[in-house]
């Protein structure tokens, strides 16, 4: 046995010797900061160094951010926000996808799916830029379009009411687009002789939509549903951050904020890491389980 | 093919749904477009949708006289081609010997899962924002590029790639006398170029567009990337940081244009080079990850 691995090893040697230069990388990046989150359980000095003589303090720090109300708040905020995001995530590049599909002229149809991918490329630096320009209470176009209905101007950015919805609206806007790329693939494997049976038994658009293009993609959306589900505590920092204020905290404060907010502004470091440490570890848990699920469901594999 | 009257009316109604819906996808874009060669008082007094009124070039002139924006655009540049750079030789010689059958390689799964790992639990932000501060990286380059060099997803990508290369080749390789390193780089190296095209794509992509690390890991302005000098320009605006001569250009144009004017100039080079881009994104989502 000892023998075998041994003999691996010298036989192998060149690949481990590929391998040594990223994996001290991933180590150092990585794997150090994993351990670093035993300064959730600290009273964390920071000249005192990350791996030195800190205090211990046991659960504490978790007490404290379980009666903190902004932590509730946005403990609250980050699955209602994520799982809306989810689900129109998933609804409407399926939508896209089909219509796309169904676009008779193959030139235009190149051209509007290229035009569709565009916004994800960007960065949400930019685009929310663009978006607090665009919603401006006062000068923005969208504004102006609905005072001319003659309605009073909504401040889109600043108003508790609007604000989680504004972020579900453009984040859907981002990337629906990109979503419609996995579907299209899906609905061009659809066995086209299906479509011909379902016309001479005289099927119209909508009925081989019904019964053929959708069931053809059911396993992918079950799939992607089920990936989906290790994000529900990612509800987009980038987004947020840039376009959010203390206005819509309330409503739009998520968990990676928070931790930005006490961890590195406010320099708590502890505090910080424990409610990053409660984050990563319900993630971990569902990335796991609906990797499982994938795999024995839909056969799917990373790696 | 028969194409029945309510058929065509349906495609036609399609069509021009999906097109106005591709309208709404560009709107934004050429707002800012429009914004940014208008008048200030034409855009405060919002008269201004998707074409310039009063047509003016001096937001784009201020711009070019911005020494922080061109700064900016040197450190993203150097970020791009380091951080590339070592993405793709990370890549490759992970991925390689992780494409290895256990058996062969009988230490491979404990290696894979060393690489996988990271991908579904994380330390978080703060233990590695306090560990770069440690090593003494803050506004250092090497801060932007050091930690995301190995990325577990352009693995993924390359390895069922790799494995997607007839083991014949190599086993003829083999018995021909060639090593390993040989048989990375001579074999399997040229046969991929799409798919290593295709993960410099998505590197250049993300270095470009990331500014997070920048924002908390660089404390001096002038070692912001560009993206992340945008954001403290446009979104942040932190006046403490501003030179004077940035606050009086603030202030003599008023914001909206020259905001416009610089969101612009930050997202041109996505623009410029999408045709190509988009195409490899979509040939590196069929590659690898996704495929059912």
């Amino acid at each position: 046995m000892l023998q075998d691995l041994i003999q691996d090893f010298k036989k192998n040697k060149p690949l481990l010797l590929m391998l040594l230069p990223s994996a001290v990388l991933l180590f150092i990046f990585s794997y150090i900061p994993m351990v670093g989150i035993i300064i959730a359980f600290q009273k964390f000095i920071p000249v005192k160094g990350l791996f030195g003589p800190q205090q211990w303090v046991g659960l504490d720090n978790f007490r404290y951010i379980l009666m903190l109300p902004e932590f509730k708040d946005a403990l609250w905020n980050t699955i209602r926000i994520s799982s809306m995001k989810i689900i129109g995530g998933l609804v409407v590049p399926v939508f896209f996808a089909i219509l796309l599909n169904e676009i008779p002229i193959s030139f235009l149809k190149r051209i509007i799916q290229t035009v569709f991918y565009l916004p994800h490329f960007l960065s949400w630096v930019i685009l929310a830029g663009i978006f607090v320009d665009i919603l401006s209470p006062s000068q923005g176009i969208v504004n102006r379009f609905i005072r001319t209905l003659g309605f009073q101007p909504i401040f889109f950015l600043g108003d508790n009411k609007w604000f989680p919805y504004v972020l579900v609206i453009t984040d859907i806007w981002k990337e629906f687009g990109f979503g419609t790329i996995v579907y299209l693939a899906a609905i061009t494997s659809i066995d086209p002789s299906l479509y011909e049976a379902a016309m001479v038994d005289g099927a119209n658009k909508w009925q081989q939509i019904r019964h053929i293009t959708l069931p053809g993609m059911f396993p992918i959306i079950i799939l992607m549903s089920v990936l989906s589900l290790g994000s529900i505590l990612n509800a987009n920092f980038d987004q947020v951050f840039n376009l959010y204020s203390p206005q819509v905290y309330k409503s739009g404060d998520v968990l990676d904020t928070l931790i930005y907010r006490i961890g590195l502004i406010d320099a708590n470091y502890s505090l910080g890491t424990a409610i990053g440490l409660f984050k990563s570890g319900i993630s971990f848990f569902l990335i796991a389980t609906s990797y499982y699920l994938a795999y024995k469901f839909a056969d799917y594999r990373i790696f | 093919m028969r194409d029945t009257k309510s058929e065509r009316i349906f495609h036609f109604i399609n069509t021009i749904f999906l097109t106005i819906v591709a309208f709404i996808c560009l709107a934004p874009m050429l707002y800012i477009l429009a914004v940014s060669f208008s008048a200030n008082e034409a855009v405060t007094s919002g008269q201004v949708t998707f074409w310039p009124k009063e047509f003016t070039t001096i937001a784009y002139t201020y711009l070019m006289a911005n020494k922080l924006f061109w700064y900016a655009l040197l450190n993203s540049i150097k970020r791009i081609v380091l951080g590339v750079g070592l993405n793709i030789l990370c890549t490759i010689l992970v991925a390689y010997p992780l494409s290895k059958d256990s058996r062969k390689f009988k230490m491979r799964n404990l290696w894979a899962w060393f690489f996988f790992i990271p991908m579904i639990f994380s330390g978080g932000i703060i233990p590695w924002f306090i560990l770069i501060k440690e090593l003494k990286l803050i506004n250092s380059i090497w801060a932007l590029v050091l930690p995301g060099a190995v990325s577990p997803f352009y693995i993924v990508v390359l390895l069922n790639f790799f494995r997607g290369i007839p083991a014949e080749l190599e086993e003829a390789a083999i018995i021909d006398g060639c090593g390993y390193w040989r048989i990375l780089f001579q074999i399997y190296l040229p046969l991929s170029l799409p798919a290593i095209a295709t993960i410099a794509v998505f590197a250049i992509l993300a270095h470009w567009n990331s500014w997070f690390d920048g924002l908390i890991l660089m404390s001096e302005p002038k070692n912001y990337p560009l993206i992340t000098y945008l954001q403290t320009a446009v979104i942040n605006i932190n006046y403490e940081r501003l030179t004077e001569e940035e606050i009086r250009r603030l202030a003599l144009l008023g914001g909206s244009s020259y905001k416009a004017a610089q969101l612009f100039a930050g997202s041109l080079p996505v623009i410029l080079s999408y045709p190509f881009l988009q195409r490899y994104f979509i040939k590196g989502l069929t590659l690898g990850s996704i495929k059912g």
